[in-house]
């Protein structure tokens, strides 16, 4: 199995305000806005570099988007940055409206997203809006696996013409990606080769899948590691090449069983490759309280579930 | 600059567009539409610096105008096409399969003339803001202008919109209130009680103009001129319009009953009868 290194646990949201800043010394049309989470969301040096093009919105997040929407008509690349909670679904409708209908070349910067926000308990905890916002027309949907990965999709979002939302999340997490590899927008990331199982992974959980099938390599099973860093389009040929190699799937991402990429692969699956899927995420239920690896391990969806679920779905395979 | 009578002229087309709009199209919103006829056409033809040739979205070059209260969308459309953003001929297809005019303003269809989409309330404000201080950062002299509902500034985002905008200092934003008293359910003071609409902008940091004919076009000429001049000053604008719902038509006028259902072929007949054709039908 190809081996992936830890270079040391970063935030994602941090790998988010590095890309903001490398966005926008190559392009001055990249503007930042943010509705009192400057300091959260990892704006400040943004800030600091480029105190004109900083917006600071208060806490008023419906306003910040229609803000964000109008500056994009003159042609600025708004990045709009809140807690995942307060970018999606509280603003669902001005971001339908505004941004989504309105077509406006605004990113959505979503932090804190997922059960791993931890401490902060379930008001916080961001585990529908990959549903949300993939529902929404036009809307490219995008959530990065590690602090590189999130730096290199931030630049590559203000390249993009067109609405992004953009997902990450608060805790220090392993960063094993290549810190100069550019961020292709619509590729699934074949991160291992395998034969026996697919794990589709998104966000966070791409670390536990490569965990997990470092243990069931010894057990000679031979997973397939992709990562699905880009939900909204998805990489249909990637997905359906990899099912009709292995015949087993497995979807893990922190987030609610409704609408995320589980059922998004598995309708894909259903009409042109027919597989057995099994499903990690966080069910149909609130969080609470805790560290992210309790709550991982709680809802069901570390290295241990998914590799419980790829002995599953190995068993249902005919 | 037109005279009174001019603008009144235009009006009235205006107002039999929007009639026969709703008529044709079975449904839409003529009351709010109608009260606010004449707010329209003396910023579409005698304040607003614009060139209905030259428009893009990008709205480089002339002053912006964002209709936030998206159902007023029929005198939206019929200022536009009077004032030459497509034809007049369109109008007739409102609210029709495949038209660019879509019963809440869209950009979808590329419709000359609109920014944003507009439909869900209170968002229209914030979206003005945004062109707003995009045009101040780029050191344009350009100027924005947005019309909200009084029933509109029920939605809270309308006051997130007006802290922001006096926070920013958006002097180059001149937004309008019509002020007419009317929501679907019935009168404004009955339904939510919006208060003294004047106390509140000042509080919040506005330049506020109170205009108590908004159907009088001396009164809406000098409130624009008024406005205009605090361009450059240190907040933005908020004029008051009070205005009659459903006004030029009498069995229309001052009640809510117009606010969203269309005349019948007898209802629109009689309301023409009222209004003269002074730039000839679409």
């Amino acid at each position: 199995m190809k081996k992936y290194t830890d270079t040391g646990k970063k935030d994602t949201r941090s790998g988010f305000g590095a890309g903001l800043l490398k966005a926008a010394r190559a392009d001055e049309r990249v503007v930042a806005l943010t509705a009192d989470l400057k300091g959260s969301l990892k704006m400040d040096a943004f800030a600091g570099e480029f105190p004109d093009r900083f917006i600071q919105c208060g806490i008023g997040e419906a306003n910040m988007v229609g803000v964000a929407a109008g500056m994009s008509l003159s042609g600025k690349i708004p990045f709009c940055g809140s807690f995942a909670e307060f970018i999606s679904g509280r603003v669902y409708d001005q971001v339908r409206q505004e941004i989504g209908y309105g077509h406006a070349n605004v990113k959505l910067a979503s932090s804190h997203a997922g059960i791993t926000l931890g401490e902060d308990g379930a008001t916080h905890q961001t585990m529908e809006d990959i549903a949300l916002m993939r529902a929404i027309p036009g809307m490219c949907v995008i959530c990065p696996c590690d602090y590189n990965q999130t730096m290199n999709a931030t630049i590559a979002a203000a390249r993009y013409e067109g609405p992004v939302y953009l997902r990450f999340g608060r805790p220090s997490r392993p960063n094993f990606t290549p810190q100069d590899e550019p961020f292709e927008i619509g590729k699934a990331y074949v991160l291992n080769e395998g034969s026996d199982v697919t794990v589709f992974a998104t966000g966070h959980l791409v670390w536990e899948a490569l965990l997990s099938a470092e243990k069931l390599e010894e057990e000679g099973i031979s997973v397939e590691i992709i990562n699905v860093a880009t939900i909204k389009p998805l990489d249909e040929k990637a997905v359906v090449a990899s099912a009709l190699k292995t015949g087993a799937v497995v979807v893990a991402e922190e987030h609610n069983c409704a609408g995320g990429l589980g059922e998004l692969i598995a309708g894909v699956l259903a009409t042109k490759a027919p597989t057995p899927v099994e499903f990690i995420n966080g069910g149909d239920r609130w969080g609470q309280s805790g560290t992210p690896s309790e709550l991982l391990k709680a809802y069901g969806m570390d290295e241990a579930d998914i590799t419980a679920a790829v002995h599953r779905v190995i068993s249902r395979r005919k | 600059m037109r005279t009174v009578e001019q603008f009144s002229a235009i009006s009235a087309q205006v107002r039999r567009d929007i009639i026969r709009m709703v008529t044709m199209a079975g449904s839409g919103h003529p009351g709010g539409s109608m009260g606010c006829a004449d707010i329209m056409t003396a910023l579409f033809f005698g304040v607003m610096n614009h060139d209905p040739g030259m428009w893009s979205r990008t709205g480089k070059g002339q002053d912006a105008f964002i209709l936030s209260a998206g159902h007023m969308a029929p005198v939206y459309y019929s200022v536009l096409a009077r004032a030459g953003y497509f034809p007049p001929s369109e109008l007739g297809t409102l609210r029709k399969f495949g038209s660019r005019l879509q019963g809440h303003p869209s950009v979808s269809k590329s419709l000359p003339g609109v920014f944003q989409p507009s439909g869900s309330l209170g968002q229209g404000l914030s979206a003005a803001a945004g062109i707003a201080l995009a045009k101040k950062m780029d050191g344009t002299d350009e100027k924005v202008y947005v019309l909200c509902g009084d029933g509109e500034s029920e939605e809270g985002q309308i006051w997130e919109a007006g802290m922001f905008c006096a926070h920013h200092r958006l002097s180059n934003l001149i937004a309008m209130t019509d002020w007419n008293g009317q929501q679907i359910d019935g009168p404004t003071a009955e339904v939510a009680g919006i208060g003294d609409l004047e106390a509140k902008w000042k509080s919040f940091g506005w330049n506020v103009i109170t205009v108590a004919d908004g159907n009088d076009f001396e009164q809406i000429l000098d409130a624009f001129g008024k406005a205009e001049a605090a361009v450059g000053g240190d907040r933005p604008t908020m004029i008051l319009f009070r205005t009659e719902m459903g006004h030029g038509v009498d069995f229309m006028a001052g009640t809510h009953k117009w606010h969203g259902k269309a005349p019948s072929e007898e209802q629109c007949a009689a309301a023409l009868e009222q209004i003269p054709e002074t730039l000839g039908d679409f």
